[in-house]
């Protein structure tokens, strides 16, 4: 008994345990969204998350800890971003002549992101520091936890919201779409990048390469928008 | 692949730097793909002096092989949520209805804008596949 103590006392010091547990639940997760055909419902993120929240509970494991290992997939955000330039190039023909509608949409899917989550949440009665925190729910991490900041709300409530945007946006988009009958892959992706940021876009490069280019460059355009929409919209809004 | 992967860094490096210096409200891995694409560009012109790497197609191969588990990278932040689900409890359901209802609009404002303005500029709906 205390020589498998002494083995866990060992293992939830290091990195390598939940580095190592966080790949695995991933892959069962990828491997059942795989075997359903990406359906929509088995969201690989969603998944990993509910199983890792669930074994972090069961072992009594801090999230401090537990990010010691997971930091490393994490990091892997920045130089992921910047691989996005990678399908961004390969497209680069058809991204250039769809410049006007990109403006376009990022203007508008941009800002009824942010206003139509203001007023309904202000509707329902939540109040004024958790409205200021929900505004730049779209747009992606880092940057909307700097928005929500820098206008007197809590970067942690943010980095929920984001998130759950985040899975939100990747599970409906595809039922949603599929009902309006667009099957423009550019509309598609592009849209799913400006509303659910990169969780978005992974959902965007299961369906179609294109769709992912599409959707990053939308994640992109909306971590420049939302940053100067916020505080021009934020006190229109807010009663 | 390493030099495809130092290569990734060292554009998310120089835009972490270029934001910092220059103070751009953009974060740095964003200015790094915008680096990342001129290099890309550059490629064309000046072949005789890039590396193997960027014209062998390593480089494309190690990106898509980021890019296709894209998901596992958020899975870290995802279960930081989980922890804080408190934060979601006090305030109920309303802020899951303003999430879901609002992204159902602004999913919906963005894919009508984009076709709108396609239409609008002759565009023949590219983009099927």
């Amino acid at each position: 008994m205390s020589q498998d103590f002494a083995l866990w006392v060992y293992l939830s010091h290091t990195p390598l345990l939940w580095l190592t547990v966080t790949i695995c639940a991933y892959l069962i997760a990828d491997r059942a969204s795989l075997y359903l055909q990406r359906h929509p419902l088995a969201n690989p993120v969603l998944h990993s998350v509910w199983i890792l929240g669930l074994v972090l509970s069961l072992t009594q494991t801090p999230y401090r800890t537990y990010f010691e290992g997971a930091q490393f997939v994490h990091f892997m955000l920045g130089p992921a971003t910047v691989a996005l330039a990678v399908p961004l190039y390969a497209n680069r023909a058809i991204v250039m002549r769809a410049i006007p509608p990109m403006l376009g949409a990022l203007l508008v899917g941009g800002t009824v992101a942010l206003v139509s989550a203001v007023l309904i949440a202000q509707a329902l009665g939540v109040p004024k520091d958790v409205l200021i925190s929900l505004a730049p729910k779209s747009v992606t991490g880092a940057v909307g936890m700097a928005v929500a900041e820098s206008m007197g709300g809590d970067p942690a409530l943010t980095a929920v919201l984001v998130i759950s945007t985040g899975i939100i946006g990747a599970i409906i988009v595809t039922p949603l779409f599929n009902l309006t009958g667009v099957t423009d892959m550019r509309a598609r992706g592009f849209a799913a990048g400006v509303a659910a940021h990169g969780i978005g876009t992974a959902r965007a490069f299961q369906v179609s390469a294109l769709a992912g280019t599409f959707s990053g460059i939308g994640m992109g355009l909306n971590a420049i928008l939302t940053p100067i929409l916020a505080p021009l919209l934020l006190p229109l809004l807010l009663k | 692949m390493i030099v495809s992967l130092g290569l990734l860094l060292l554009c998310q490096l120089l835009g972490e730097v270029l934001a910092r210096a220059l103070s751009l409200p953009l974060p740095g891995p964003i200015i790094g793909m915008m680096l990342m694409l001129c290099l890309l560009l550059l490629r064309d012109k000046v072949a005789a002096i890039t590396p193997q790497e960027l014209r062998d197609g390593t480089l494309e191969t190690t990106s898509q092989s980021i890019l296709a588990h894209l998901s596992l990278l958020f899975v870290p932040a995802g279960v930081g949520v989980v922890q804080r689900l408190d934060l979601f409890i006090t305030h109920g359901a309303a802020l899951v209805v303003a999430l879901l209802l609002s992204t159902i609009l602004a999913l919906l404002a963005g894919l009508a804008t984009f076709r709108l303005i396609a239409r609008l500029t002759g565009d023949k709906a590219e983009g099927r596949e």
